[in-house]
């Protein structure tokens, strides 16, 4: 206890069994592409709360998937208290007393907090009749256990984002685990919502229980829990004692080296034009007052923390979503977006953070891919596809932008994510857009393809395209934009240069609250910081 | 907005996987139809066994002409059923505008060459305002053109007071009935099928509006936020079906003489089958107009087949439907087999 070092990858095995309520050693797993895992390792002790951090990408979920049985090891071992687990699923997984909270809630919005809290095993009458005031019943004893502000009776379509975490909580909790590992649980939470997660979270630890907290919130770690491993890229990399080392410490340990910001481009580029500008961006669920401009050759980065309304910018920008208020102007001159179809009319393309959901046909060709935002501009005549013309255009950018493929007809689904996201780049740079909208470029990406992905952003601004880039690595921000906006619950809090910024400075603005959850416009105008001036 | 993403475990191959696995599209394309084809020889072989005048010149070019409206309607919808919808009104339609064929040409007394147009432009209507309450007002396409269904099923009673509408010139009958090729005795309506089911075929795999349907059925918000106006598209999509529900309807008509307003029903399911059994996909983005015509050359051999063989007409829907439970089954384990 003497020093930040806790354990090492040395520690005693057979002696710490007793002392370990679970532990996670020499764990790896690959997926086609990427070892997302490479000898994980982890120790929670009973009664305890660790936090655990890395960067996105450094293998968290893939170990929550391990945990739950979704995916299997390829090598390395899990141990209960002492006793190896092998969980063969998500209902083994709460059978052998390992309760999991995704990020991303899996609640039925349509059915009641009781019904979903005891989904999959209600309580019956006569062996076959659902017994509802069973079920309200139960479900109202556990809630009160909790001490929730939860009626059993309400759907959770009508809860706030912070409730329906708590039924999240409640149904994991009913199981009656023995370790709780939560996944961001706060990152859609208040400051008063999040103490009152802690509380939750400290009833819950007892001598026979453990929880793993995953987080990005550093400040949050310290009230929380006594220490933190940190894990990158798969690895396990140490842990510390949250009361003797510094956020600024974690960080580095997270991030794995001294952020090479000096990689990334520094001058302002003041000289250059603008080429887009928004200005009163608002949308009736979030955004609010949006206004920002963009130069020729820049890249301006968006931070912010989930549900900031980083994408909801993007989204509206393109007339994927509808909007309220707001214009652009595009080279001085204001353009009516109000469908993606404007959008790449006026050489606005965005790439989406769902690949595969939003970004490709996954089951279609390279080529199809890439032609299908020009197919009639470019590859069609009288209405005929040229399908030569695609394939050698195709074969073109395949070369430039180094998409790894053994044929441009190659299904992109069998690519992995980093080329992947190159078929899409493609897809956009034959429409020769000049505004590139991306949003989480790297996600799911492998380290390596990363480096890869960002030299390609820095070209194409050098090029003198202007590149967006909406990132929740705030690394990723910081080395690849020339300027960075920070957002917070739908409206821009902070302006930095970005070779001026800093993580807590952004972590500053995008925890910035600027009222009350339950009424968002009312007692905005107070806090608010001064309207960041866009451009300068 | 954090979540790390982790590589999708469907992923099969390695991002550099093996050379020459490129173009398994077009091979999974050609192996489908070959299974539906197979199919076809399969059944066709079986009846001629059974009863060799099955194989008779007269049997064959009734089996041909069974198919056209079956065949014609099932063209169009393979266009809707790629992008990933549904088209229930082709039926009813059809009747519809077998009637509105009959008023132009008989009650108005106008040219057939008008008449004929008329309808085809009543039918790409239709479809019209199917696509306008899909695309527009946003309605799945199974309540929009169910809804069609009843309204163009209620319009042809009405508009025909609920009696046929009898064709007086034979000039009319013959663009179903008639022979363009000398002595052969066979049936116009046949060769207007097979011209017009290479027109669909051409515009679904070689022209942008074909290209548009498979990326609308293979992933609509993508091909959205790709910059393609997905909206117009399937709006052209859907009139595109209705000028094959129009085209259905003046060959109907002048096949029986008479535009019939209460029949007309149930063919929008045969359609579908005929689509379904061709390999095309409920789900969308897959599927071929070779397939359509088989599947609508499937339905038409049993029909014919069965009856053939004197197998009474009630059991004939019991084996159509355990035909397309096992088409589509081996279709879809076909494709487990290949992934």
């Amino acid at each position: 206890m003497d020093g930040t070092k806790q354990d090492t990858p040395e520690a005693p095995r057979g002696a710490a069994g007793g002392r370990t309520l679970l532990r996670v050693e020499g764990v790896t797993k690959s997926f086609p592409g990427v070892r997302a895992l490479d000898g994980m390792r982890l120790d929670l002790r009973h009664g305890e709360a660790l936090a655990l951090v890395g960067e996105n990408g450094a293998g968290k979920s893939t170990l929550m998937k391990l945990l739950t049985g979704i995916h299997t090891p390829d090598s390395g071992s899990f141990f209960l208290d002492g006793e190896p687990l092998h969980v063969t699923g998500p209902r083994h997984a709460r059978e052998l007393g390992i309760g999991i909270i995704h990020q991303e809630f899996n609640l039925m919005p349509d059915l009641t907090v009781a019904q979903n809290v005891f989904i999959g095993r209600e309580p019956r009458k006569a062996g076959f009749l659902l017994d509802h005031r069973a079920l309200n019943s139960r479900a109202q004893e556990l809630i009160d256990r909790l001490e929730l502000p939860l009626d059993p009776r309400r759907t959770v379509a009508s809860l706030t984002v912070a409730q329906q975490q708590m039924v999240e909580i409640a149904k994991a909790l009913s199981h009656d685990p023995r370790v709780l590992i939560m996944d961001e649980p706060t990152a859609a939470l208040n400051d008063a919502e999040v103490r009152a997660l802690h509380q939750l979270i400290r009833r819950f630890l007892r001598p026979e229980t453990g929880v793993v907290y995953i987080s990005h919130r550093m400040e949050e770690l310290t009230s929380l829990c006594d220490r933190v491993t940190v894990i990158r890229d798969g690895r396990y990399v140490e842990t510390l004692r949250t009361d003797q080392v510094s956020t600024r410490e974690v960080i580095a340990r997270m991030v794995g080296r001294e952020l090479d910001t000096g990689a990334g481009p520094q001058n302002v580029r003041q000289d250059r034009e603008t080429l887009l500008s928004v200005s009163g961006l608002s949308t009736k669920a979030l955004l609010d007052d949006v206004t920002f401009e963009l130069r020729e050759g820049e890249i301006l980065g968006f931070a912010g923390l989930m549900g900031a309304g980083r994408t909801e910018v993007a989204r509206a920008l393109v007339g994927a979503d509808p909007v309220t208020s707001g214009t652009v102007t595009l080279r001085g001159r204001r353009v009516r977006i109000s469908n993606p179809a404007d959008a790449a009319r006026h050489r606005i393309g965005y790439l989406s953070e769902d690949r595969k959901q939003l970004g490709l046909l996954v089951e279609d060709g390279v080529d199809t891919n890439v032609a299908l935002s020009s197919l009639d501009e470019r590859f069609a005549s009288f209405g005929f596809v040229r399908d030569r013309a695609i394939r050698s255009r195709a074969e073109e950018l395949v070369a430039a932008l180094r998409i790894r493929t053994p044929s441009v007809g190659q299904t992109v689904k069998n690519l992995s994510g980093g080329n992947q996201q190159k078929v899409v780049i493609a897809k956009w740079l034959v429409k020769e857009c000049d505004v590139l909208i991306f949003d989480e470029p790297t996600r799911g990406i492998d380290v390596g393809a990363k480096e890869e992905i960002y030299r390609l952003l820095n070209e194409l601004a050098q090029q003198g395209k202007s590149l967006i880039v909406i990132s929740s690595e705030l690394p990723e921000v910081l080395r690849m934009a020339h300027r960075v906006l920070v957002m917070a619950e739908g409206r821009i809090t902070g302006e930095l240069a970005a070779h001026e910024a800093t993580q807590e400075q952004v972590m500053h603005y995008a925890t910035l609250r600027p009222g009350a959850p339950t009424a968002p416009s009312a007692a905005h105008d107070s806090t608010r910081p001064s309207t960041p001036k866009a451009g300068k | 907005m954090t979540a790390e993403t982790a590589p999708a475990p469907e992923q099969d191959r390695p991002a550099a996987g093996g050379p020459g696995t490129g173009s398994g599209g077009t091979l999974k394309g050609r192996l489908q139809q070959f299974l539906a084809f197979g199919s076809l020889v399969v059944i066709c072989v079986f009846f001629a066994i059974a009863d060799p005048i099955f194989l008779s010149y007269g049997n064959i070019t009734s089996i041909l002409f069974a198919t056209v409206v079956i065949g014609t309607l099932a063209l169009g919808a393979t266009f809707v059923i790629i992008t990933g919808g549904i088209d229930l009104s082709v039926g009813t339609g059809m009747a519809l505008c077998a009637v509105v064929s009959g008023v132009l040409i008989t009650n108005m007394g106008l040219p057939i060459v008008v008449g004929v147009l008329g309808t085809l432009v009543f039918g790409a209507l239709i479809g019209f305002v199917n696509g306008l309450n899909i695309a527009v007002l946003g309605l799945p396409p199974f309540i929009a053109t169910l809804a069609m269904m009843l309204v163009a099923g209620g319009l042809a009673l009405v508009i025909s007071g609920s009696a046929p509408i009898y064709f007086d010139s034979t000039a009319y009958t013959d663009i179903s009935t008639g022979s363009i090729i000398p002595g052969a005795d066979f049936p116009n309506a046949v060769l207007i099928m097979a011209a017009v089911a290479v027109v669909a075929g051409v515009a679904l795999s070689r022209t942008v509006l074909g290209r548009y349907t498979y990326a609308i059925g293979s992933n609509e918000e993508a091909t959205a936020l790709s910059g393609v106006n997905v909206r117009k598209w399937k709006i052209v999509i859907y009139t595109l079906a209705g000028l094959f529900i129009g085209l259905a309807g003046v060959l109907i008509s002048a096949r029986l003489g008479s535009a019939q307003p209460a029949t007309g029903m149930g063919y929008e399911l045969q359609a579908i089958a005929a689509v379904v059994i061709g390999g095309t996909s409920l789900s969308g983005g897959k599927g071929s107009i070779v397939g359509t015509v088989i599947g609508a050359l499937i339905i038409s051999v049993l029909n014919n087949g069965l009856q053939v063989l004197a197998v009474p007409q009630e059991w004939q829907n019991v084996i159509l439907g355990t035909v397309i439970v096992v088409a589509v089954y081996a279709d879809r384990a076909r494709k487990r087999a290949a992934a």
